[in-house]
């Protein structure tokens, strides 16, 4: 068990978490703060993905996620109530308890499609032009999302909070928390050894050098179109989850405010760096919780504090190590070969 | 309807194709004056992106800057501060000055913008992405600066050319919509001449040639730098000044969407390229009034976006746009 | 059977032709050497073979397929490997990691072996890695394991290269000017490298050089290109005397190395 020592303590963790949740011992403003951290974890450790090891500038990150969004959210809403457009359930409610992760991983599956649109374009451009192209896909998503009116359109969609009632009847425990965490482990499980396999670090050869990689034998169009699904399809996963905490979400949440945010958080963990995008995930959306009373001068204070890291630190907080570089012990909590979880919250 | 026939008919005909006609006019010259706005704002990405290879993110909201410095200008200028000017100025007088005086305010908006968040970083050498982040932090410092300084309440800017309205055989053009296009077309030609005739405006295409070696040839970089920025926001904000006549409603995010599809104009036209600022914005113009010509209006930016996705899937570098050659 | 046939190459650069009417046929166990004035096309030459170019017209047949317009990383995947004029390392990674990636087309796992750590990932990852271990021993870069790329000393660089390259498991090794910029300690020990990588490899090669002490100690036949054209084709000495090979070098610095 040596081995999974690091998944071991996340899963004790996790559990500690729901326990606290279920006994009502955490505020709902705590557990608010809690969840969105798990969000922002997988956010930022996915775009990490192609803007750290990468090395591409993607600034449409919110457009995958509101594909993830709106695809779990109309399926649950079709599948387990009766809702005015999508008429009554079609399945039991209560085998969403079951199926819950499933329309998760489906939103996740669009966003990585989603993120073909970027995927495709990539093998011929990149650096700037590939920029505007993300920028373009998120506005396109945003858009169309915008012109539907069957899913309420700029008014948004709402009905998800009776998915998680029904899943509340048949159990009573914090289904969302629960989602939350164990797809927040997973995120930066599968990241961790997707980069540290020789496989995934063909894309950071592709950052270092395209054309020696392409040379040298790695297909660089078959990683691009791995990165940018895998990335995409994280943030679809993590759109999903944030559109069921709040049972709401309308297409203005997924502008490019919400994708520079997630850039924000991975440029001030470091690019290149797992443990630097979830530490900086914890630290920005406690750093924005505790700025919240400042109303306005918040969003003047954070790209305040961003500049001035830029000009003192802008490696980011970590730059391209990982936690376990920088404290060579924690390799024996988190297995022998380098670990396969990092702590996440 | 009261038909006597056939000629009833070719009448109707007959008119309906001169309205089509008509709005097609309206239409163009309306996609002439939108389009100038992106054209203007485009040019500095452009100028900028030729000389730093910086996408300068916060150019959008310099673009607003440069609107509300106007808004305070006139206003000074028409003596409705307390502290006033000893002259009673004619309103077309106020215009040129504070077109101007705000021209000259923004650009130093925008070299203070360099000199205190991008020039560090590059004299650090540090990765063209770091300075993207401030620029685009800069941005949003000037945007939230404004809410929090200024409130979230909207400001009209003061009529200072009197509204009129000329009927061009059908079709109805505002002066205002007038000076707009000749003031672009006019820009277009005075930047040309400047990168083209003098010494800074060569040195700045020297630079975009070859990064290397205009140090060593003893061109003085900074000074290009800074001159570059000044070109690029006293465009702006002659944009932003223009704006704020034909449409005069200001608001802190007024900078915010423009921007972003100026950056846009300036891609398509091939960014680093003044030519391409110009047929950027331009086509861009056209794009977006006729699609909402056409369709419904909220399909506007969908319809925008969409067409450059699809253009930069077929022609990554834009319309002037020259992929480097990758040597190996 | 030839290793290598090129039948009628012809590439284009817009109006520019860099290499025309080029023709090789390049036995298994061969030491080719290119040469020829700057600008020639020597490295278009290689840029077409490695697929980095899709040539205008003719043939490239390796092991008798045609590879002509094939993507480079297929190329390699049939046993082609190069390294670069300017070298060309991924230089945030390690040493040792350069040497793995070199090896990914040949990995033989994919994205979910990596995330469920399947029996085939770590038998296949231990294999990459057990190769680059080997390869920095042989090679002499044991030492910088860790390194950076970028922190070697550039003839070391230059061997991180050639190793890269090997990494492939290439039959064809193809060295872009492998001695440029090097110290005349540096090339003779890069001397004794390309031969003894002949021998204990069992590889062909062929190399673009400059630098004639080179090609002439190690090189059994070359090849000299002037304007895109093939000039001369023989062994080392013949080569020399040619009247069109001094002709075409008449002035210029690159036979005052010889």
């Amino acid at each position: 068990m040596r081995r999974h020592r690091g998944l071991w303590l996340y899963a004790a963790f996790s559990l500690a978490i729901l326990w606290v949740c279920g006994h009502e011992m955490l505020t709902a403003y705590a557990q608010l703060v809690l969840m969105f951290i798990g969000i922002n974890i997988i956010l930022s450790s996915s775009l990490n993905l192609i803007n750290g090891y990468m090395g591409e500038f993607s600034c449409g990150h919110a457009g995958f996620m509101a594909v993830g969004a709106y695809v779990s959210s109309i399926l649950n809403v079709w599948l387990f109530t009766s809702h005015k457009v999508f008429g009554p359930p079609v399945l039991s409610p209560s085998s969403a308890v079951y199926l819950f992760p499933l329309t998760l991983l489906a939103g996740a599956c669009a966003a990585a499609l989603a993120g073909l649109l970027v995927a495709f374009p990539s093998f011929r451009t990149r650096g700037d032009y590939l920029a505007i192209i993300t920028l373009a896909v998120n506005y396109i998503v945003k858009s169309s999302v915008e012109n539907i009116q069957a899913i309420g359109g700029a008014r948004g969609f709402m009905g998800m909070r009776k998915v998680i009632e029904e899943m509340e009847a048949v159990w009573r425990i914090p289904w969302i928390m629960l989602w939350i965490l164990v797809f927040t482990g997973l995120t930066v499980w599968v990241l961790h050894r997707f980069v540290s396999s020789s496989y995934g670090k063909g894309i950071v050869a592709i950052r270092d050098d395209e054309i020696a990689a392409e040379i040298m034998g790695v297909d660089t169009r078959r990683m691009k179109l791995a990165a940018f699904m895998l990335s995409s399809g994280m943030a679809g996963l993590a759109g999903g989850l944030f559109a069921h905490i709040l049972g709401y979400i309308n297409p203005g949440t997924f502008t490019i405010m919400k994708s520079t945010e997630v850039m924000v958080m991975v440029y001030l963990g470091g690019m290149g760096s797992l443990s630097g995008s979830v530490l900086s995930a914890v630290l920005f959306t406690l750093i924005l919780e505790v700025l919240r009373p400042l109303q306005v001068i918040k969003w003047v204070v954070i790209p305040l504090l961003l500049i001035l890291l830029m000009l003192w630190r802008p490696e980011g907080i970590m730059g391209d190590r990982e936690l376990t570089d920088v404290f060579p012990r924690l390799r024996r909590w988190f297995s022998a070969d380098k670990g396969d979880v990092h702590g996440a919250p | 309807m009261s038909g006597r026939g056939p000629s009833r008919w070719r009448d109707r005909e007959r008119q309906e194709s001169r309205v089509f006609v008509d709005t097609l006019l309206q239409n163009i010259l309306n996609a002439l004056q939108w389009g100038s706005f992106y054209a203007l704002i485009a040019l500095g990405y452009t100028l900028v992106y030729g000389v730093l290879l910086l996408i300068n993110f916060a150019h959008g909201d310099i673009f607003m800057v440069g609107a509300y410095i106007g808004f305070f200008v006139a206003n000074f200028l028409l003596g409705a501060y307390a502290f006033k000017i000893p002259a009673n100025l004619s309103p077309p007088l106020v215009f040129a000055l504070t077109i101007l005086l705000t021209m000259a305010l923004t650009a130093l908006v925008g070299v203070t913008l360099e000199r205190v968040a991008y020039r560090p970083l590059r004299r650090r050498g540090a990765p063209r992405l770091y300075v993207v982040i401030t620029a685009l932090m800069c941005g949003l410092l000037l945007e939230n600066g404004n809410l929090a300084l200024l409130g979230a309440s909207r400001r009209s800017f003061p009529t200072l050319i009197p509204p009129a309205v000329y009927d061009l055989g059908g079709v109805l053009v505002t002066n205002v919509k007038i000076l707009v296009i000749i003031a672009t077309v006019l820009v277009f030609f005075f930047l040309e001449a400047v990168v083209r005739k003098t010494k800074l405006g060569m040195a700045m295409r020297a630079i975009s040639y070859d990064r290397m070696a205009v140090p060593l040839m003893g061109i003085p970089v900074d000074r290009v730098i800074v001159f570059t920025f000044i070109l690029g926001s006293s465009m702006a904000a002659l944009g932003g000044v223009l704006f704020a006549s034909a449409y005069p409603v200001l608001e802190p995010y007024m900078g915010a969407l423009i921007g972003w599809k100026a950056f846009i104009a300036a891609v398509i036209g091939g960014i680093g390229e003044i030519r391409g600022a110009f047929v950027g914005g331009f086509l861009l113009g056209f794009v977006e009034i006729f699609v909402a010509a056409f369709f419904p209006s909220t399909l506007r930016d969908l319809i925008a976006f969409s067409i450059l996705l699809v253009f930069l899937s077929f022609r990554p570098t834009g319309f002037f746009g020259v992929a480097r050659a990758t040597k190996i | 059977m030839a290793l290598l046939e090129i039948r009628r190459l012809t590439h284009f650069f817009g109006g520019l032709r860099a290499v025309a009417d080029f023709n090789l046929r390049l036995e298994g166990g061969e030491l080719l050497g290119l040469i020829g004035p700057n600008g020639a096309g020597k490295t278009t030459v290689f840029n077409l073979v490695c697929g980095f170019y899709k040539p205008t017209e003719g043939d490239i047949f390796f092991l008798d397929k045609d590879i002509a317009g094939l993507r480079p990383h297929a190329v390699t995947a049939m046993g082609i490997a190069r390294t670069f004029q300017n070298i060309r390392l991924w230089n945030t990674l390690s040493v040792f990691d350069n040497l793995c990636i070199a090896q990914h087309f040949r990995l033989g796992y994919g994205l979910g072996d990596v995330v469920l750590r399947t029996g085939r990932f770590v038998t296949r990852e231990r294999h990459v890695r057990r190769t680059a271990e080997e390869l920095l021993e042989i090679m002499g870069l044991r030492h910088y394991a860790q390194e950076r790329p970028g922190n070697l000393p550039y003839g070391m660089q230059r061997r991180l290269e050639i190793a890269r390259a090997l990494a492939t498991q290439p039959k064809l090794l193809l060295l872009d000017e492998p001695a440029a910029g090097m110290n005349p300690g540096e090339i003779d020990q890069l001397v004794e490298t390309i031969r003894w990588i002949r021998e204990s490899f069992t590889l062909t090669i062929w190399l673009i050089e400059h630098h004639m002490r080179v090609v002439m100690s190690v090189c059994e036949r070359v090849q000299v290109l002037d304007f895109g054209q093939t000039i001369a084709d023989g062994p080392p000495e013949a080569i020399k005397q040619d009247p069109r090979v001094i002709q075409a070098y008449l002035g210029s610095e690159e036979l005052s190395h010889a």
